[in-house]
């Protein structure tokens, strides 16, 4: 199997916290290459330093290999920093249907002078409730046309 | 001891007490979105010093992991500055408490970026992305301290002059830094403290509020001395390994 046939492979474990798009389009696995027959090498990068979600990514990707006579042995990298810039955008996309806001590109900072979209109903005239959510990667953002309280992927 | 592992380690400590001492907000917040907001940044505390533990475990090279240097040293093991144990206190103090820090570490991780270690290198630009948002979210809150009602300004004026003189602990080197700096793997400790004073000189001139005229600064920090506080929270960190060794999820 090569790289590609791997990713494929990987693309059917959700991201634990937002179910809607899988590790691979969320940009965490950065290299998987066959090590021997049945021995795979993945390598993956945390979004937050504390993101709860990669002790369950790790357990996903051994299991789905197990399931297929592979072992697997998962490396987490620091650098190269991961960032929302590695998000797909078809994973983007994915976002907004399910409600939630996609992040910018390039805003790393997350200027708050850009303005953020209602995922519901479009509209740019919306404001910030909190800069936190309910996980680290998001912050609450309300909309002022059609008042749907919406997430927003926070730029990272 | 080998300088880097006491370098690293007092990163580790820093974060990880006081991750522990602001999640002590965890349902208690003033109201709903700053309990998230606190108890997100003290999860992001507790994944640097995560980062900061494993790699200092690494270093040792005792067989030791992260949970047994985060659970298992003795009080005066941990070099934390003792401004990270300090009670929570009223919010002027929590927010001012947590802006004081993530100035110095904006600055640090700054340079930190630039070391010739790797692996702490690696870190420090990882954290950086999570500080300047800690860093943007109490610098509005102080803005709004400064500008709002009387009580609000008293308040921030009394954790000013309550907190101040913890501030200078933060810049307490460890045993063999300057050699570390030397090396560049670490930024010189006085050069933070000068970056440190200037940002915040700027800031409180923006807020329009003073910084104490006294110099008088706490010592012991970064040595092993702390605060009368600092034993009951290592009591509550330390419980449930010292009482069940090696219990696990």
């Amino acid at each position: 199997m090569n790289q590609a046939n791997l990713l494929e492979i990987l693309s059917q474990i959700p991201d634990p916290e937002i179910p809607v798009i899988n590790i691979v389009e969320l940009g965490i696995v950065r290299e998987a290459k066959m090590i021997s027959d049945n021995e795979v090498e993945i390598v993956i990068t945390p979004t937050y330093s504390a993101c709860p979600a990669m002790f369950n990514i790790e357990e996903d990707i051994i299991k789905l290999f197990k399931e297929k006579g592979i072992q697997a042995k998962v490396i987490t990298k620091i650098a190269p920093v991961w960032t929302t810039d590695w998000i797909t955008d078809e994973a983007r996309e994915k976002l907004r249907v399910y409600g939630i806001t996609p992040p910018e590109k390039g805003n790393h900072e997350d200027h708050l002078n850009v303005p953020k979209k209602c995922p519901r109903c479009g509209s740019t005239n919306t404001k910030q409730i909190s800069r936190f959510g309910s996980t680290l990667c998001k912050a609450s953002y309300q909309c002022n046309d059609c008042l749907e309280p919406f997430d927003y992927f926070k730029c990272h | 001891m080998n300088p880097l592992f006491n370098y690293t380690l007092k990163l580790a400590d820093d974060t990880l007490i006081f991750g522990q001492r602001l999640g002590e907000l965890c349902g208690q917040g003033p109201y709903l979105e700053e309990d998230i907001a606190l108890t997100n940044i003290a999860l992001d505390y507790l994944g640097q010093s995560n980062n900061f533990y494993k790699y200092a475990a690494q270093i040792q090279d005792l067989g030791k992991s992260e949970d047994d240097l985060a659970f298992l040293r003795l009080e005066k093991e941990y070099l934390n500055c003792q401004l990270t144990e300090l009670p929570n206190g009223d919010y002027a103090q929590t927010i001012l408490k947590v802006y004081f820090f993530s100035v110095y570490q904006k600055i640090l991780y700054t340079e930190l970026m630039k070391s010739t270690d790797e692996q702490i290198s690696a870190i420090a630009e990882k954290s950086l992305k999570e500080v300047k948002y800690h860093y943007t979210h109490t610098s509005t809150w102080i803005k709004m301290f400064a500008g709002g009602t009387e009580e609000s300004k008293t308040r921030l004026k009394n954790a000013v002059e309550h907190l101040w003189e913890y501030t200078g602990g933060m810049f307490a080197e460890t045993p063999g830094e300057e050699d570390l700096a030397k090396l560049e793997i670490v930024p010189n400790g006085k050069q933070i403290k000068e970056l440190w004073k200037k940002t915040v000189a700027e800031d409180f001139q923006n807020f329009g509020i003073a910084i104490p005229e006294s110099d008088f600064m706490q010592k012991g920090s970064r040595t092993g001395y702390h605060t009368e506080y600092f034993g009951f929270i290592l009591c509550e960190l330390q419980f449930m390994q010292r009482t069940y060794p090696n219990c696990a999820w």
